[in-house]
C-alpha cells in the first residue's frame, strides 16, 4: 500500500518535472531555483487549503464551503484591521483560525448530529457563508488603502530569504504530516474512511472523527482567509469565488481517493503544486488562461484514471497473495 | 452428531462410469512470484457431485476462476464433453454451459425474479425489445420444474429470503441450460433448514444430469451431498476418489498433510466467580428479557439459528446497539456502555462475525490494525509511538502464530485465516476481561480453526472469560463449558455441557419439544 502511494506520488513528481522541463526548454529562466521558489510561494495558499480538504475527503466527506469560509473570514479580519489598525497581525491570525473553526464546526455538527451527507451540508453553507459575507460587509470592499502596512506586509516579510507565506505553508505541511502519520486522530481518519463499520467496532467514533475533520478544514479555510486578503489586498464578496473546485482538483490530482481512506499529505501537496505550476507556466509561454482550465481538467481525469488503475492492480495483488498463502 | 457418510444419492456408482462432462488436466497458473496452481487435474461427471476440498489458499478459488473464464491458465487443457475448449472469457464459460453459484449470490436485488433468471439472455420480440410475457412464462416454467413454483417471477429479489435467492440462482443456471454447476461455499450464510432445502435442490440438479462442483469447509455437508472428492493442498492436487471409500480423518490428513487427532483442545475448566451478569436486557425489535451469567475462566457458547438475535445481544453488551431496558454488570459494577469505546474501556470486547466488513481495516498494515483500539496506550502526549505499536502488534500476532512477511504488510494481502488472527490480536491487545467471539471460525480453514480453538483454551486458562457465538455444533459442543440456546430473540434453554448432545441443542433452537 505504502509502496503504491509512493509510486503514485513518484508519478506526480515525474509529471511535474516533465512540465517544468518542457517549459524550460523554451524559457530556461522558469526552472531557476528563484522562480521555482516563487511558484511555491504562489501556490502556498492552495497547498494549505488542499491539506484541509484532504482530511475531510479521507473520512469520506467533502467540504464545498472552504472558499466561502475563506471569503467570510477574510472579510472579518480585513474589516477588523480597517477599524482597529492597532490589533497585531498574530492576534488577527488567531481570530481568523477561530472564525474558520466555528464555520467548520457548523458543517461538522450538521454532518455528525443530523447525519446529512456532507456534500449537501456544505453545498448549503457554501452559499450561506458567502451570503453572510455580504450581510457583514454590506457589499462593500476593503481595499489596500484601508489595510495596515503590517497586515499586508506580514506574509511578504522574508525570513532566511524565504517569504513568511512559504514558511507558513511549510509549517502547515509538517504539521499535517505529523497529524496524519503520528497521531491517533490521523489514524482514526484513515480507518474511518477505509472501513467505517470496522472503525465503529474498534471504538472509533466515526461521526466525531468526521466532525473533527470539518473543524480542521474550517480552521485551514480561516487561516487562508487572512492569507488571501492580505496577499491580494482586497476583501470582497467575490473573493475566491469558485475556488473550492481548485482545492478539490488539487486533492484528486494528488491521488486522494474521493471514496475515502486513501491519500497522503505528499499527494495533496504535489497535486496543488502541479496546478500551481500549470497556472504559473502558461502565461509565461503565452497560452490563454482558458487552456489552463482545459489542462487542469485533463489532469484531473488522467489522475483519476491512473488512480483507478492503481487500485485495480492492488486488487489483483490481493487475490494473488490470498491464493498463495 | 450425524456425520456418518450417509449417501442419499441415486446417481452414484453406475453414473460414475459415464464419460466426464468436464475435465481439467495439467492446469498450472502462476502469478508473479507465486505459483497458485501446479499440474492440477479435475473431472466432473454428469449426475454427480464432486467436492473440492482444501484449506484456504490451497488454490480452490483460482481453479473456480479458471473454470468460469476469469483467469486464463498458463498451461494445461480443458475439455467439455470430450472436446477441447478455451474458456477465454466469462462469456465463453457461460456458452460452454458452466455457471457458478457463489457464497453471496451474485444477483440483482432490485430486479424481479424473472429478470434475474434471464438477465443477459432474455427472450426478445421481433423489434429487439424484451419479450416480457415469454420471459415471465419461461421463468415460471423453470421454477416449476425445480419445484419452486411458490416463487412469483414478478417478485423483487430483495423480498426473498436467502434460500429462495439460491433457488433463483439455480433457476438461472437451469435457464441457460448449464450442464456444469459450481457451488462455492453456498451454505455459508444459510440456516439448517435452508441448507436442507439447498440439498434437495442439489439432488434435483443431479437427477437432471448436471455435473456439480461443491466447495465447502463443512465436512458433514460434504459427506452427505457429494459423491466424489478432490483434495488440493498448496496449489497441487493431492488426492481424489469416491467419498464412500474414505473417511473424514483420511481427508483431513490429505488436506493438512498431517493428521489432526484432536481438533478441539483438551482443557480442564476451572470456572470461577461470575464476572458478567446480564439481566432483563431488551431491545425494541431484536431481543427480549435476556439474562445470563458468565463466570471467570468460562467459555459460554451461544447457539441458535441464524436470526435468533445472538449477535444483536452481543452487540448491545459491547455498546454498539442501544437497548430499551435491562442491566449489565461487570465484576459487580453496573455498566451501561453507549459506544464500543466505553465497552472496550470497561474490558469487554466484541470480535464481529464479518471479518471484511466489521473486522480488519483493509488498506492499513497489520501493525496499525492491531493497535487501532489501543491507540491511547501506544501514544504519548498525543503522538503515536511506532515502536510501541510494533511491539504491541508483535506480542499478540506471535502468540497467534500469524504468518506474514512483515508487520507492515497490508492486511488485505493476507489469507482469511490470517486476517482472522489479526482481528483477534487486535482485541487481545486491549487486554480485555471478557471477549465475545461471534462465529470465530466461520469460513476459515481447519488449520486456522485449530489455532483459534487452541488459543481460546489458552485465554480461559489465563482467567479471561469468553462468550462464543457459533452456529457450528461441533464447535459449540467441543469448546463450551455451558451453552445458551436462543430462539426468536429469547433465551430458549441453558445447558451444562456435560452429557449434552447435538440433538438437544438443535431441538431447543428450533423449538421442537423433546
Amino acid at each position: 500500500m505504502k509502496m503504491l502511494l509512493r509510486y503514485r506520488e513518484a508519478w506526480l513528481l515525474l509529471a511535474i518535472a516533465v512540465v517544468v522541463g518542457l517549459i524550460s526548454t523554451r524559457f530556461p529562466a522558469f526552472a531557476r531555483p528563484g522562480n521555482l521558489a516563487q511558484v511555491f510561494n504562489d501556490t502556498s495558499i492552495l497547498m494549505i487549503l488542499a491539506l484541509g480538504q484532504m482530511v475531510v475527503i479521507l473520512t469520506r466527506g467533502i467540504d464545498l464551503s472552504m472558499a466561502s469560509n475563506l471569503c467570510f473570514t477574510g472579510m472579518v479580519v480585513a474589516m477588523l484591521n480597517a477599524a482597529h489598525p492597532g490589533i497585531p497581525v498574530v492576534i488577527l491570525i488567531l481570530i481568523a483560525l477561530a472564525v474558520g473553526l466555528v464555520l467548520g464546526a457548523i458543517n461538522g455538527l450538521l454532518v455528525w448530529r443530523l447525519n446529512i451527507p456532507s456534500i449537501v451540508v456544505t453545498l448549503g453553507t457554501l452559499t450561506i457563508y458567502r451570503g453572510a459575507t455580504f450581510v457583514l460587509s454590506g457589499g462593500a470592499w476593503v481595499n489596500a488603502d484601508k489595510m495596515s502596512p503590517a497586515f499586508i506586509g506580514f506574509q511578504r516579510a522574508a525570513f532566511l530569504g524565504v517569504p513568511v507565506l512559504s514558511w507558513i505553508a511549510i509549517g502547515v505541511i509538517a504539521l499535517f504530516f505529523v497529524l496524519m502519520t503520528r497521531t491517533p486522530l490521523g489514524r482514526s481518519v484513515h480507518a474511518a474512511g477505509v472501513n467505517p463499520t470496522a472503525a465503529v467496532y474498534t471504538g472509533i467514533d466515526v461521526g466525531r472523527t468526521q466532525f473533527l475533520a470539518f473543524c480542521i478544514s474550517g480552521m485551514i479555510a480561516g487561516l487562508c482567509g487572512y492569507l488571501w486578503v492580505s496577499r491580494y489586498v482586497i476583501a470582497s464578496v467575490e473573493v475566491a469565488s469558485g475556488y473550492e473546485l481548485n482545492i478539490i482538483a488539487a486533492c484528486v490530482i494528488g491521488g486522494i481517493s474521493i471514496a475515502g481512506g486513501i491519500g497522503s499529505v505528499g499527494g495533496a501537496v504535489l497535486g496543488a503544486l502541479f496546478l500551481g505550476i500549470i497556472a504559473n507556466a502558461l502565461p509565461v509561454i503565452n497560452i490563454s488562461p482558458f487552456w489552463q482550465m482545459a489542462i487542469s481538467g485533463s489532469a484531473i481525469i488522467l489522475a483519476v484514471v491512473l488512480n483507478a488503475r492503481g487500485e485495480r492492480r492492488q486488487g489483483r495483488i490481493i487475490l494473488k497473495k490470498a491464493e498463495a498463502t | 452428531m450425524d456425520t456418518t457418510a450417509q449417501r442419499n444419492g441415486t446417481g452414484g456408482s453406475q453414473a460414475s462410469r459415464a464419460a466426464p462432462r468436464l475435465t481439467l488436466s495439467g492446469i498450472g497458473k502462476s502469478f508473479p512470484g507465486v505459483r497458485a496452481l501446479h499440474n492440477v487435474s479435475l473431472s466432473l461427471y454428469p449426475g454427480e457431485v464432486t467436492a473440492l476440498i482444501g484449506e484456504n489458499g490451497a488454490g480452490k478459488s483460482t481453479l473456480v476462476k479458471i473454470m468460469t473464464g476469469i483467469y486464463q491458465p498458463d498451461s494445461g487443457a480443458i475439455t467439455v464433453d470430450g472436446g477441447p475448449v478455451s474458456l477465454a472469457s466469462a462469456h465463453a464459460a457461460f456458452a460452454n454451459g458452466i455457471t457458478a453459484i457463489h457464497q453471496e449470490t451474485v444477483l440483482f436485488d432490485d430486479l424481479s425474479v424473472a429478470e434475474n433468471i434471464f438477465l443477459g439472455h432474455a427472450p426478445r420480440t421481433r423489434l429487439g425489445l424484451i419479450d416480457w410475457s415469454t420471459m415471465r412464462a419461461n421463468a415460471r416454467e423453470v421454477l416449476t420444474t425445480m419445484q419452486a413454483g411458490h416463487i412469483d417471477p414478478d417478485t423483487r429479489l430483495k423480498d426473498l429470503g436467502i434460500a429462495n435467492k439460491h433457488l433463483v440462482a439455480v433457476a438461472r443456471a437451469m435457464s441457460i441450460d448449464a450442464s456444469i454447476v459450481i457451488m462455492d461455499e453456498p451454505t455459508a450464510a444459510l440456516s439448517m433448514k435452508e441448507i436442507e432445502e439447498l440439498f434437495l435442490l442439489i439432488e434435483f440438479l443431479k437427477s437432471q444430469g448436471k455435473a456439480i462442483l461443491f466447495i465447502s469447509h463443512k465436512f458433514d455437508e460434504l459427506f452427505r451431498i457429494a459423491d466424489r472428492y478432490t483434495v488440493f493442498r498448496d496449489g497441487e492436487m493431492v488426492g481424489e476418489g469416491l467419498l464412500g471409500e474414505t473417511s473424514q480423518n483420511e481427508i483431513v490428513k490429505l488436506m493438512v498433510g498431517r493428521s489432526i487427532d484432536h481438533i478441539f483442545p483438551e482443557r480442564t475448566a476451572s470456572v470461577g466467580e461470575p464476572i458478567l451478569t446480564v439481566d432483563g436486557l431488551s431491545h425494541p425489535t431484536e431481543f427480549d428479557d435476556i439474562g445470563f451469567k458468565l463466570h471467570k475462566g468460562e467459555i459460554l457458547g451461544f447457539y441458535g439459528l441464524v436470526g435468533a438475535g445472538r449477535s444483536e445481544v452481543m452487540q448491545a453488551i459491547a455498546g454498539i446497539t442501544r437497548t430499551s431496558g435491562g442491566k449489565i454488570a461487570l465484576e459487580g459494577q453496573q455498566i451501561a456502555p453507549t459506544s464500543a469505546a466505553d465497552a472496550i474501556e470497561a474490558g469487554i470486547v466484541y470480535v464481529p462475525e464479518e471479518r471484511g466488513k466489521q473486522g480488519v481495516v483493509i488498506g492499513l498494515p497489520i501493525f496499525q490494525n492491531v493497535s487501532l483500539p489501543s491507540l491511547k496506550r501506544t501514544s504519548k502526549s498525543g503522538l503515536l509511538r511506532l515502536a510501541e505499536e510494533f511491539a504491541l502488534a508483535r506480542t499478540y500476532t506471535e502468540r497467534l502464530d500469524l504468518r506474514a512477511s512483515s508487520l507492515s504488510q497490508e492486511v488485505g494481502t493476507l489469507s482469511g485465516g490470517n486476517q482472522q488472527k489479526v482481528v483477534i490480536a487486535k482485541w487481545l491487545a486491549t487486554q480485555p476481561k471478557v471477549i465475545i467471539l461471534d462465529e470465530p471460525t466461520k469460513g476459515i480453514d481447519i488449520g486456522s480453526k485449530a489455532a483459534v480453538h487452541g488459543f481460546m483454551a489458552e485465554l480461559v486458562a489465563e482467567g479471561l472469560s469468553v462468550i462464543m457465538v457459533s452456529s457450528e455444533l461441533p464447535e459449540i459442543l467441543g469448546m463450551s463449558d455451558r451453552v445458551v440456546v436462543m430462539r426468536e430473540g429469547r433465551i430458549a434453554a441453558v445447558y451444562d455441557n456435560g452429557a449434552l448432545d447435538a440433538e438437544t441443542l438443535v431441538r431447543a433452537a428450533a423449538g421442537i419439544a423433546a
